[in-house]
């Protein structure tokens, strides 16, 4: 294997971290937490988006982003040929 | 049968399951002592992750927070579950390469010092042993109300239990037993959800229950506990109320979440799958399986909160609440704790409960004299969840051995941790590197024995501020171990003095936050300035610090770095091969 093609490897591997890093941050802190008063004109049973969201939706968005990742992240090794 | 001894039939059974694993699954070497000889499948890992990190406070304590400050506490949720992002994304796959036993293993090689690795020690003991107090306290908690026995047998017996698999099997008995203990919560902590759900709401998915019509008064279950929370004088449920604010929340649910992340004794479980892949794969089961809970919990929590009120008042707040001598046996139960107090102050012979500080009309017109119920702890309200929804005997049978399983699970997690930082990083690394692998193994054995030991003690006399001290160790982990293992891999010319001094400054300002609001090493009154939010940096308590004591860790590991040479080449090598996943098998030990 190439240097070549290992930087490029761990390029794309942190594009993905960084992509999924900022849906990991925006569903918590953001839809959770900051932006809470900007979702609240959107019902959900008896309360709005923002509670559904810190108490449920992250939580689901969370486990989304894992298998998304280690799905992705298999391709990718097999595509440069670094899987084991 | 009497519930004593349906209690006893079912933490019985359930310990006679452990012990039989412990049995089957006796530890022959190091590497089976340490990493289960890294052969156990990731689903099986992601069970057993789940069952070591949820500890008595996930299936304790934690729906009672939530239920008693509402949506204030969410940050509990989120930032107990969000750091398996991390730990999938940034940590397990490349620690999983890089293929030895320990966090200080790993900080202390690719830092090429063994100052880091002692550093690393430190911050793993007093964070591991901190954790672990809780743990023993906690079941001893669970066989007092529902064994019968004092606080002291039921602490024996739990470390009796645990020393037979801990010490025979290590990693590999740990593992299967967190295994049989994880679907032990998880029925004991479901089951009784289900019920109340489909009682409130007729929604067997608490999840879907807590967002759904409250079949009593055809509106939102949320919206009507809004409602008679408020009509009570206490704050509503779904908003944000002081001292909670939003810059604190962030940081809060950030320190958390960086935490969990740092936490050793959850970072080795990833070193016993098979493969990198595997690594990545166990963290998203991990989560799958903790979700099983965390998202039951605040439908927990809002349910109960819901029922307790009910209960006293059955028909409304302006009809007369529930008389002394017509209490439920649940709460004549729990009174006999300590842990639930009444108190009859105008002598009516009713229960008023209401928010004090903040009088609803009523109270004024009728002239009440005070909230009856004096005391409520957090803590009963899942263990007596049962017993509140009027569930058959069995049900409490099963919380009662839910709740030994999620307490002895993570004392053994943590139990692994410690001796393996004292056998493998002190003697090993440190103190006799040319030690045999049978003296290794012998000496993980004795080091596992003390620890128990210690934990047992310490369970038996715990230091009053043990609750503060948990939130030190998530502060410790999070502005002390995490920053380091992150610029370890992420930043190839990371060196020894950049880590290091990150380290110290991260946890010394950490440390030193904590100590200015609640005392130095917790000493009352030696506290530097109240512990109020006015007087907090910010508006930051001092639970929140570990995010910024991270982010203080990072600035300073960069600044040193840029003043000092950078890392070697063979460690900039070393960095190159722990970023892909070919050839993990081959650096299994060294």
């Amino acid at each position: 294997m190439s240097d070549k093609s290992t930087d490029d490897y761990w390029k794309a591997n942190i594009r993905i971290i960084t992509i999924s890093m900022v849906i990991w941050a925006l569903v918590s802190f953001g839809f959770g937490i900051v932006f809470r008063p900007l979702l609240s004109g959107i019902p959900i049973g008896g309360t709005d988006l923002g509670f559904w969201f810190a108490q449920q939706g992250s939580i689901l968005t969370f486990i989304v982003l894992i298998f998304y990742y280690t799905w992705y992240m298999n391709r990718l090794d097999h595509e440069f040929g670094v899987e084991e | 049968m009497s519930q004593f001894a349906i209690n006893l039939i079912f933490v019985g059974a359930s310990f006679a399951l452990y012990i039989g694993i412990a049995i089957w699954a006796r530890a022959g070497s190091t590497a089976d002592f340490y990493a289960a000889s890294r052969g156990v499948n990731p689903i099986v890992n992601g069970a057993a992750t789940a069952a070591d990190w949820m500890s008595a406070a996930s299936f304790i304590s934690m729906a009672g927070l939530i239920a008693f400050v509402g949506y204030g506490n969410s940050t509990f949720l989120m930032g107990w579950t969000g750091g398996y992002v991390l730990l999938a994304l940034l940590l397990a796959p490349y620690l999983r390469k890089f293929g030895r036993f320990t966090v200080p293993d790993f900080i202390g090689d690719r830092f090429y010092s063994q100052t880091a690795r002692i550093v690393a020690v430190i911050s793993l003991l007093v964070m591991s042993i901190t954790y672990v107090i809780g743990q023993m306290t906690g079941a001893g908690v669970a066989f007092s109300r529902f064994l019968e026995v004092t606080n002291t047998t039921g602490l024996f017996i739990a470390s009796a239990v645990v020393f037979i698999y801990a010490v025979l099997g290590g990693m590999k008995g740990i593992t299967y037993t967190q295994l049989a203990q994880y679907c032990v919560l998880i029925v004991a902590y479901t089951i009784p959800a289900v019920f109340i759900s489909l009682q409130l709401t007729g929604n067997p998915l608490p999840q879907l229950g807590l967002f759904s019509t409250h079949t009593e008064s055809g509106q939102p279950l949320l919206q009507t506990l809004n409602e008679v929370l408020v009509e009570l004088g206490f704050n509503d449920y779904t908003g944000m109320h002081a001292p909670q604010n939003t810059l604190n929340m962030v940081l809060f649910t950030l320190s958390l979440m960086i935490g969990t992340a740092g936490l050793p004794h959850v970072i080795i479980r990833f070193f016993t799958v098979p493969k990198v892949a595997d690594a990545r794969k166990s963290a998203g089961w991990a989560l799958v399986f903790i979700a099983l809970l965390y998202t039951v919990a605040p439908a927990v929590g809002a349910m109960a909160r819901l029922n307790i009120i009910t209960t006293i008042y059955p028909d409304g707040i302006d009809q007369p609440s529930l008389a002394f001598d017509a209490k439920p046996d649940w709460m004549l139960n729990w009174e006999q704790t300590g842990l639930l107090r009444f108190e009859d102050k105008n002598g009516d012979g009713m229960i008023q409960y209401y928010n004090e500080a903040n009088p609803p009309q009523i109270a004024i017109d009728e002239g009440w004299e005070g909230n009856e119920m004096v005391t409520f702890n957090q803590d009963i309200l899942v263990l007596a969840n049962p017993e509140i929804a009027q569930l058959p005997g069995w049900v409490i049978g099963l919380i009662a051995a839910g709740g030994l399983a999620a307490a002895l699970s993570t004392a053994a997690g943590l139990l692994l941790a410690i001796s393996s930082a004292v056998s493998h990083d002190l003697i090993k690394s440190i103190i006799n590197p040319g030690i045999s692998e049978k003296g290794e193994l012998l000496a993980a054995r004795i080091s596992m024995a003390f620890a128990i030991a210690l934990a047992t003690y310490l369970g038996l006399n715990p230091p009053g501020f043990a609750a503060q001290v948990v939130a030190l160790a998530f502060g410790l982990a999070a502005s002390s171990l995490f920053p380091a293992i992150m610029m370890g891999i992420f930043s190839k010319k990371m060196n020894s003095s950049g880590a290091i001094a990150g380290m110290i400054v991260g946890l010394g300002s950490t440390v030193l936050y904590i100590f200015t609001y609640l005392g130095w090493f917790f000493i009352p009154g030696t506290n530097m300035l109240p512990n109020t939010p006015d007087n907090w940096f910010f508006g930051i308590s001092p639970l929140s610090f570990g995010a910024v004591g991270a982010m203080l860790n990072f600035i300073t590991a960069y600044l040193v770095m840029k003043m000092t040479a950078p890392a070697p080449e063979h460690i900039q090598e070393l960095v190159e091969s722990i970023r892909v996943p070919k050839g993990a098998g081959a650096a299994v030990d060294h």
